[in-house]
């Protein structure tokens, strides 16, 4: 074992621990009461809600699942940057919609927003439960960032002994994350910004010159890997999965329950604006990271006899470790591991408090007690947040993947076929809610079983459409055809005049 | 409570936030090694300039957009 990074490592949990179990304090409020657990009393700034949204959004999906598919698959993993290059502007469109319109009717959730805007409760159930149930293989990604560093401190992660300390992790995690709500995560994102960022400049600067610079490095890199295949003549190959993969991200991304809690936290719609011109910096590191995974190819790293065994194991996702334990100093070694885990548990506890809220409003509330107390409420919310952290555990024991970027797509395919719902609505009341039930059921049918045809291990189908073959994302196309489906119904429900028109909102109620 | 000091997204405004879209979509445009930037393929470098335009492109939309600074920040 490790000496030297496992104690620089736990002293660094000890201190984020105490750190989220003080940030009950801050701010202080009513922690009994829902908007204050699950949204920090919607009075965070424009400063935290730059940790917030960055804690949301570069997580073990960066540290270890990108670096990962660049290391393993090239130029394909690189979709990440375009990714999170389109987030922003849209999110910048978007969101500033659902954020006047949520704080005007009190909406936590925005299956919330849903339920209100079509007066159904069924709508609201189904969004509830796509949340949930697309947050936990998230979540899961997480874990396994979290796995990936604990075994490369030099614990065995085999057997019931391996399991003790993701599962002490896991229940620092829950524990803080019941006491002190949304306040751990986002206290906690500014201690994991500083960690990650000094990790990240250490590792873009001192690796690279030890290895002879950026030029050395791309051209230790086979030429197959570099770019993507040219398209052939009967098929787009890797071009159109590539496009079709940052763009079903960048969707799916504004639609994850936690991120509406980080939108829905902002003291304001210019907050939330102002934080899109500057989150891209986050983007930069992500870009800097995902070259990391060819830096560890080009090292070989993977081949050396001291770090083949870790490879062996977790693949692919200790491109971004074994470089760590490679090139850094032991100390170091144990804060750029405490950098990763510790940014996998904000997102982690912003997640599953995000799950729990929707499980709460829309589940809870809306069919098992109507007549519940706040306090009651948040005491629900509290409990299901551990339940969907176990959730996820679930998800890392039973579905071993190759990828762990893979755990985030498949949650994406979900989560995606919420959109016609919830952007389409803060546009529009045109659709009926039964239509849009329709088109989310087709959806996700669809997306399932394409995803099934590959054993869930891939996210790749390959459309054929008149004698050309389009591989892309099952989530996007999945959304193509719920679209359609949701509007053929309401055509149909309009024609026969038997459309919804209940709408809890008003047209001034959508500002931006 | 937010005052609506927001002007909505114009065709100008629109045009603005898709501009780096487009451009970090443009797969084809840039799945190439050269230009070389420092050894780095176009394919890297291109997507990676795009993160900062990216910022300044909604940077420009926000002071087109905001009305007066300050209000409605609360």
């Amino acid at each position: 074992m490790n000496v030297t990074a496992t104690a620089v490592f736990i002293g660094l949990f000890v201190f984020i621990t105490v750190l989220g179990f003080a940030s009950a304090r801050w701010k202080a409020g009513d922690l009994k009461h829902l908007h204050e657990w699950g949204l920090g009393g919607r009075r965070f700034g424009a400063w935290i809600t730059w940790f917030l949204i960055g804690g949301d959004l570069y997580t073990a999906y960066t540290f270890v699942a990108v670096p990962a598919l660049v290391f393993g698959a090239g130029a394909l993993g690189f979709f990440a940057l375009p990714y999170t290059v389109l987030v922003y502007p849209m999110v910048f469109a978007i969101l500033p919609r659902l954020w006047s319109v949520a704080h005007k009717h009190n909406y936590v959730t925005a299956a919330d927003f849903v339920r209100g805007r079509y007066g159904s409760p069924m709508l609201g159930l189904a969004l509830a439960l796509t949340g949930i149930v697309a947050t936990m293989p998230y979540i899961a990604l997480q874990l396994v960032g979290i796995q990936v560093v604990i075994g490369g401190l030099g614990f065995p992660t085999h057997g019931l002994v391996g399991d003790l300390p993701l599962l002490i992790a896991f229940v620092i995690l829950a524990a803080y994350t019941y006491t002190s709500g949304l306040r751990a995560p986002a206290m906690i994102a500014v201690v994991k910004d500083l960690l990650v960022y000094v990790t990240v400049i250490a590792l873009v600067v001192v690796v690279p010159i030890k290895m002879g610079g950026f030029g050395h490095i791309f051209a230790a890199i086979p030429k197959d890997k570099l770019l993507l295949p040219p398209p052939t003549a009967d098929s787009t190959g890797m071009m159109s999965f590539y496009v079709s993969l940052a763009f079903g991200s960048a969707l799916a991304l504004m639609l994850y329950p936690h991120a509406a809690t980080a939108v829905l936290s902002a003291n304001g719609p210019n907050t939330l604006r102002r934080n899109c011109v500057y989150l891209p910096a986050y983007s930069f590191v992500l870009g800097l990271i995902a070259v990391l995974g060819y830096v560890a190819y080009a090292s070989g790293i993977a081949k050396l006899p001291e770090l083949a065994p870790y490879f062996a194991q977790y693949k692919a996702q200790f491109a971004l470790p074994g470089l760590m334990l490679h090139f850094f100093p032991s100390w170091f070694v144990g804060v750029g591991f405490s950098a990763v885990a510790i940014g996998a548990l904000v997102p982690a506890a912003i997640m599953s408090i995000a799950a729990a809220n929707l499980f709460t409003r829309n589940i809870y509330r809306e069919f098992v007690r109507p007549d519940c107390t706040p306090e009651r409420e948040t005491q629900v919310a509290k409990l299901v947040s551990l339940v969907v952290k176990f959730g996820a555990l679930l998800f890392v024991v039973f579905l071993p993947l190759t990828y762990a970027i893979q755990l985030q797509l498949l949650g994406s395919i979900l989560i995606l076929q919420t959109l016609p719902a919830v952007v389409a609505g803060l546009y529009t009341r045109w659709f009926d809610a039964k239509g849009l039930l329709l088109g989310w059921a087709a959806g996700l049918g669809w997306g399932i079983w394409a995803a099934s045809l590959t054993g869930f291990q891939k996210s790749v189908y390959p459309l054929h459409l008149g004698g050309m073959t389009i591989p892309g994302y099952i989530g996007l196309y999945a959304l193509v055809l719920n679209f359609a489906v949701a509007i053929a119904f309401t055509l149909a429900l309009r024609a026969l005049g038997k459309a919804g028109m209940e709408d809890a909102t008003l047209e001034s109620d959508y500002v931006g | 409570m937010s005052k609506p000091s927001v002007r909505p997204l114009g065709w100008l405004q629109v045009l603005l936030l898709a501009i780096p879209c487009v451009a970090v979509l443009i797969v084809p445009f840039f799945n190439r090694v050269e230009p070389e930037l420092w050894g780095i393929p176009f394919f890297y470098w291109w997507q990676m300039l795009w993160v900062p335009l990216s910022g300044v492109f909604v940077a420009l939309v926000y002071r087109t957009l905001v009305v007066k600074r300050g209000e409605g920040e609360r």
